[in-house]
Formats: structure tokens, C-alpha cells, sequence
């Protein structure tokens, strides 16, 4: 690769990585199912962007794109799915704690 | 021909949800186990050079599918597995419309099962693997129980985390290999460019695949997913999609994508090992039946992996053969486990005793299901256990194969723990009314039976027919 | 490079934005912008089909989701919202520190991309690529949307009628 896209795919690749740790942070340290997903939300972000971003440096943006778009089409599909399922919870235990989930024991 | 594995279920889930399908509705689950057992039989008659033709159909469709002797054994194995889960699923659900929406998920879960292990491409690999994750998280919410959604949360949370690493992976690879074909991708990582992102990629993946197929330390929405979800979904997980969604993904990789490595064979080791030892010992303090038999998929999965790992042919085809009997025993503990919960209302161990006089049935099956997963002879689960441990001796290995041995011996202990705990001693008197399970369960659990004894006795004969071709070229 | 950069920035500040603030329904907003943001950046290296894609969905579909059902879930209480300010700042105060160290320890690594891509294809419309070389990725969208419809059915409509 040239040296001016490396700089680029360097600067894109810092990008994708602060928008994993904001969006493993997120997941990790919240008590509320909603804001769970919120960070889920967040890391697609950056898988996208990561995606089109070496598509742009290898020259395959067409198969980029693609790939993008099949991925957003899977999120929306999952997140929905999820909204379900925490509707459902709420119908049971009307609040959206994570800590009442915790009968489960790993 | 491939891509009928496909259309056919995508048309009957069609098919099932037109407004005038009111009689197929009521026969959804029969048309399942017809779908399933007809894709076991097509695959075990026609060998792999009759997929390979060119038929009229691959000339309207141009779906890149391919389909080698690793993929017949996985298709085998999502017969055998559904045909299990679609005959449980049939005593389960009495509601027409439930049993209908239940029948239309499990095709789409074959949908992406199939098209999981027939595609040649890491981007379509991993979508596939999401159309099972997806169609698994309603299977287990199905009933909307708590317990069902937080299992089906959880694998979510996890499941979003795997896709974060596969899909970061695929985009790295693609960056280095100017495509995601498997051919490509492989071309691109012998030629040994860009060492570290090569590296961090495969690692990458290979963690996202450990996630989905629930090894250690990935492990923590298996024990949920399997124990809160209805009886049909369970066989269906346990018994063959988490094989498919992780632990084939590692297995094509190891042998159609990866350069030999010695760095993830060492991995893909310690990963299985801790697995067999972690999943074992927690087994062993369990009191619910679902949550035991869990614990025991994960050290198993253990087992395939550790075989994997070894990198030698034989232990290739040994971890191969084991995945097969598993999808065959686990499956069968599964229905057992069905059984019971469909009989008693409870999977408790502590309310059970004595049942081997009211369901001999579900006991025998049981017992063939307890000593094929410990790997005790002749059955099917010894002869995948002994080559899996014969390849790490000859491999030098010396330590693997030792504590595979031994947490056999383990494992023993605990499914015999569960077996006297529920079938043997006397019955108690809570339990005097309670009966056989209905016609299609226990047909289910003879079949189940029957491939694993016969598998076991029949294996010196199999062993060429079987074993030997996988450890060719795949 | 420059705006590249600039729309870097801003991404990442809506992300943290979202992650940290209070109220949920900032969170979803939050998450529009990002999403707008991400579309911007997409628009930048050349991909129009995907940005657009991103923004009608990502940036309109999912927080609309996200804002129906924080609605049919929270219950506003005035005290727990004070309190969880000073809670707030305690919790999220490490992650600016963690993300400037991260800048630092990557800015420090450089992570050799030495490698010889090959050349790109020559015709290169997204909608050739998908709709005549991933065929197998259309039956999969097709089959996951099934899936997610099944998911809503079951799980919204059965629980209507119990």
C-alpha cells in the first residue's frame, strides 16, 4: 500500500479501536438491558466502519460495501430481536435491571 | 443440487405461513421430520463426487456452494440432529399456531445450518452462522418464560461479541487477500504477508468461533441457553448447532484456511483441554439434568477441539468422528432429558429416583447415551475418544492425552451419578403415576440409540469407509 | 485528511456521549448522531450505497426502535436522577483517561501494514457485487429478516393473547 493510504487506514484503524473500547466499556458496566444494546449499537459501529475502511484501503470498496450492508441488515435484525426480548422481561418484572437477571448462574 | 439444501426449507417456511396452509400447519412437525430424515438418506447414499456435477440449476443460480466429505458429515449429523429435535418438538406443543411458528424457525436455523457448512467463503460463512444464532435466540425465548429470555439475552450479548470479532477479522483478511473467498484468504496467509495483522486476524476469528461454539472461557451463555429452552430447541443446540456454528467454522478453517501453524494448534489444545477439565469438574456438582448434560457438552466440545488441535491427520479425523457422535449421544441425552421433563414437569435430579421401572425405555437409551459419551467399548463414543488420544500420543503430546484419559473417567463418573440418581433404586411415591414418554420421543431415543451401538459394533468395517477418506483431502 | 480526521473526532465523541450520559433517551440520540456521522465518513471513502443505507437505517430505523421502547419502559424518577449524576461521574471518569492512554500506547505501536494488496477490480458497482456475485449473502438477509419477523410474532403476539 501506498504510504499516504496506510497513514489513512493507521488513523481509521485508532478510529475503529477508541470506538471498541467506548462500546466494550458500555456493555460492561451498565445495569440496564436498553443500555446493553446501546453498546452492542456501538461496536457494529465500529465493525462497519472498519469494514469500509480497509475496503477503501485495498481498493475492494464494491465487496465493502456489500459486506457493509448485509451487516447492517444483521444488526437491525438482532436489535430487534433484543427490543423483544427485553419488552418481554419488562412484562414480567416491570423494571429493566440487570441485576434481576442474575438467576442464571454461569 | 446444493442449493436445494437451502430452497427446500426457505420454501416450506413459505409454504407454512400462506393464509390457506391450515392442514399443513397441523402437520408442520411431520414435515420436518420428513426434511430431515430424507437429507440424512440423500447424503449418506450419494458420495461427493455426485454433488460435485454441474447440474441445470447452477446455471440460474450462481450460489458458490461446495461440498466436500467434511460437509457431507456435517449434513449427516444436521439430519440426524433435527429429526431428533423435530420428533421431541412434536409431543411438546399442542397449539397449532405455536407449533407452526415453532416448525417455521427451526427451518430457518436449517436454512443457516446448511448454508453454514456449503459455502466456500469466510463473509458467507459467518452470515450463515448468524442466521442459526438468530433463529436460536427465538427458539429459546419461545415460551417467554424469564428464565428462557435471560438465556436468550445473554447468548445475544455474547453472540454480538463474537460477530465484532468475526466480522474485524474478515475485514483485515480481506484488506490482505483482495477478497473472502477461502481459496483467496488462503493464498493470501501461505504467502506470509503482513505477519501481525495476519495474526490478529486469525486470532481474531478464532475467538469469535470459540465464543459461538462455547468453549472455556467463552462458555458463559451456554449453561443459560441450554437449560432455559424448551425441550425440542435444547436437542436442537446441544445436539448439532453449536457444532455447526463453532466448531465447524474451526475445523474448516484448520483445514482449508489456515497455513499449518503451530501457534493455533497450540491454542486450539490448551482451549479444548481447559474446556474437557473445566466443563467436567462442574458437571460433577450439578443437580438439574439439563444444567449437568450442559456442563458435559462443553467438556466434549472440548474434546473435538483438543483432537483438532493436534494437527495431525489422524487427529483431524478423530475430532471429526467425535463431532459426529456427539451430535448423535448428546442428542440423545437431550430427548432422554425431554422425556423426563415432559413426563415429570421438572429436571431436577433430587425429584427423580427409581424411574428405570416406570420408563425402561427412556432408561436403556439412556444408559447407551451415559456409556457412549464416557467412551466406554463398543460404543461409537469410545472409538472417536481412542483416536483422538491414540493421534496426541503418537503426536508426542504425552500430557493431552493423559488428562483426556483421565476426565474420561471423569465423565464416567458423573453420568453414572446421573443415572442412578434418576432411573435406578426405588421409586418413590410421588412419582407412582408417572409414564412412559409419548410414541414419537421414545422412537426417537431407539433411533438415537441404535446409530450409536451400531456405529460402535460395525466401526472395524467403518473404519474405511469412514474414517480413512476424512483424513485425505477435504 | 484533515476532515477525515475532524469526522473521526466527532464520531468517537458521539459514542462517548452516548455511553455516558444519563438519560437514556440522549443515549439513542446520541447514537443518530454517530450513526450521521459514520454515514458522512462513509460518504468520504466512496461508498454512497452504504452511507445511504447507514443513515436511513442506522440513524433512523434503530433509535426510532430504541426511543419506542425506552418509552414503554423507563419510569421517570426525579431523585434517582440526581443521584445518579455524581454516580455517573464516578463510573464513567476512567474511560476519557483509558481512551487517551489507548491513543498513546497505538500511536506508539505502528503496526507494520506491509503488505503488496492486489489489484483492485476493475468495474466496481456495489450493486453488480451484490446482486450478482453474493447471491448466498442475499438468501441469508432473506432468511434472517424471516427470522427476526418469526421473533417479533412470537414474542410480541403471543404474549397479546395470553
Amino acid at each position: 500500500m501506498s504510504s499516504e493510504m496506510t497513514r489513512l487506514f493507521s488513523m481509521f484503524g485508532v478510529g475503529v479501536c477508541l470506538v471498541l473500547i467506548v462500546g466494550f466499556y458500555c456493555v460492561l458496566t451498565t445495569r440496564n438491558l436498553i443500555r446493553v444494546l446501546i453498546g452492542m449499537e456501538v461496536l457494529t459501529k465500529a465493525v462497519t466502519l472498519l469494514i469500509i475502511a480497509s475496503g477503501y484501503a485495498a481498493g475492494q470498496i464494491a465487496l465493502a460495501q456489500a459486506m457493509a450492508i448485509t451487516l447492517i441488515i444483521i444488526e437491525v435484525v438482532v436489535i430487534v430481536v433484543a427490543i423483544c426480548i427485553i419488552l418481554c422481561v419488562y412484562r414480567h418484572n416491570k423494571s429493566i435491571d440487570t441485576a434481576l437477571l442474575k438467576q442464571i448462574k454461569g | 443440487m446444493l442449493p436445494l439444501f437451502i430452497l427446500i426449507p426457505l420454501t416450506g417456511v413459505v409454504l407454512l405461513n400462506l393464509p390457506f396452509a391450515g392442514a399443513l400447519r397441523k402437520r408442520a412437525f411431520a414435515l420436518v421430520v420428513l426434511l430431515s430424515a430424507m437429507q440424512a438418506a440423500v447424503v449418506v447414499v450419494h458420495p461427493a463426487g455426485f454433488w460435485a456435477e454441474t447440474s441445470l440449476m447452477d446455471r440460474f443460480l450462481a450460489l458458490d456452494l461446495k461440498a466436500g466429505q467434511l460437509s457431507l458429515v456435517m449434513l449427516l449429523s444436521i439430519g440426524i440432529a433435527l429429526f431428533a429435535a423435530a420428533m421431541v418438538g412434536h409431543c411438546t406443543f399442542r397449539d397449532d399456531r405455536q407449533r407452526s411458528h415453532f416448525v417455521s424457525v427451526l427451518l430457518i436455523s436449517l436454512i443457516g445450518m446448511n448454508g453454514a457448512v456449503l459455502v466456500a467463503d469466510l463473509f458467507s460463512l459467518y452470515v450463515f452462522l448468524e442466521v442459526t444464532s438468530v433463529a436460536s435466540f427465538v427458539l429459546i425465548a419461545f415460551n417467554r418464560d424469564l428464565r428462557g429470555l435471560e438465556g436468550a439475552f445473554k447468548y445475544i450479548v455474547l453472540s454480538a461479541v463474537a460477530t465484532v470479532l468475526m466480522v474485524s477479522a474478515v475485514a483485515l483478511l480481506m484488506m490482505m487477500a483482495g477478497g473472502t473467498g477461502f481459496g483467496q484468504v488462503k493464498a493470501a496467509l501461505e504467502a506470509g504477508q503482513g505477519a501481525t495483522l495476519a495474526r490478529l486476524a486469525t486470532g481474531a476469528f478464532v475467538c469469535g468461533l470459540f465464543i459461538k461454539g462455547g468453549l472455556v472461557p467463552f462458555h458463559g451463555w451456554v449453561l443459560g441457553a441450554y437449560s432455559a429452552a424448551p425441550a425440542p430447541a435444547s436437542v436442537l443446540l446441544a445436539g448439532i448447532a453449536t457444532k455447526v456454528t463453532g466448531v465447524y467454522g474451526l475445523v474448516r478453517l484448520v483445514v482449508t484456511v489456515f497455513p499449518a501453524s503451530e501457534t493455533i494448534n497450540q491454542v486450539l489444545m490448551l482451549v479444548g483441554a481447559v474446556s474437557i477439565v473445566v466443563g467436567a469438574l462442574a458437571a460433577l456438582g450439578q443437580r438439574d439434568v439439563k444444567r449437568l448434560l450442559a456442563y458435559s457438552s462443553i467438556s466434549q466440545v472440548g474434546y473435538i477441539v483438543l483432537g483438532l488441535g493436534c494437527g495431525t491427520p489422524l487427529g483431524i479425523a478423530g475430532a471429526i468422528f467425535h463431532l459426529f457422535n456427539h451430535s448423535v449421544f448428546k442428542s440423545l441425552l437431550f430427548v432422554n432429558a425431554a422425556a423426563l421433563e415432559g413426563q415429570l414437569g421438572t429436571t431436577e435430579m433430587d425429584r427423580m429416583g427409581g424411574l428405570g421401572q416406570k420408563m425402561p425405555v427412556t432408561g436403556v437409551t439412556s444408559v447407551i447415551g451415559v456409556l457412549s459419551t464416557a467412551g466406554v467399548p463398543p460404543l461409537s463414543g469410545f472409538w472417536s475418544k481412542l483416536v483422538i488420544i491414540v493421534a496426541l500420543w503418537q503426536a508426542y503430546h504425552h500430557a493431552y492425552a493423559v488428562i483426556a484419559v483421565l476426565f474420561s473417567l471423569v465423565t464416567l463418573a458423573y453420568l453414572l451419578v446421573l443415572q442412578r440418581k434418576v432411573f435406578f433404586g426405588k421409586t418413590s411415591d410421588s412419582l407412582a403415576g408417572v409414564r412412559e414418554a409419548p410414541r414419537e420421543v421414545v422412537a426417537a431415543a431407539l433411533v438415537l440409540a441404535g446409530l450409536t451401538l451400531g456405529i460402535g459394533l460395525l466401526f472395524p468395517l467403518l473404519v474405511h469407509t469412514f474414517l480413512l477418506p476424512m483424513s485425505g483431502v477435504f | 485528511m484533515t476532515t477525515d480526521f475532524v469526522l473521526l473526532m466527532a464520531m468517537v465523541l458521539a459514542v462517548m456521549v452516548t455511553v455516558m450520559t444519563a438519560r437514556l433517551l440522549w443515549s439513542a440520540i446520541g447514537l443518530a448522531l454517530a450513526s450521521a456521522v459514520l454515514a458522512a465518513l462513509m460518504f468520504r471513502l466512496n461508498s454512497p450505497v452504504a452511507a445511504v443505507f447507514e443513515l436511513s437505517v442506522c440513524a433512523g430505523l434503530i433509535p426510532a426502535i430504541f426511543i419506542s421502547a425506552i418509552g414503554l419502559t423507563s419510569r421517570l424518577n426525579p431523585e434517582a436522577l440526581a443521584k445518579r449524576w455524581r454516580h455517573k461521574l464516578l463510573k464513567y471518569g476512567a474511560m476519557p483517561v483509558i481512551v487517551i492512554l489507548v491513543v498513546w500506547a497505538l500511536w506508539q505501536l505502528q503496526v507494520p501494514l506491509t503488505f503488496v494488496a492486489p489489484p483492485p477490480a476493475v468495474e466496481q458497482d456495489v450493486r453488480n457485487v451484490l446482486w450478482n456475485q453474493r447471491h448466498i449473502d442475499l438468501l441469508g438477509q432473506m432468511s434472517i429478516l424471516a427470522a427476526g419477523a418469526f421473533g417479533v410474532v412470537v414474542l410480541i403476539k403471543g404474549a397479546k393473547r395470553e
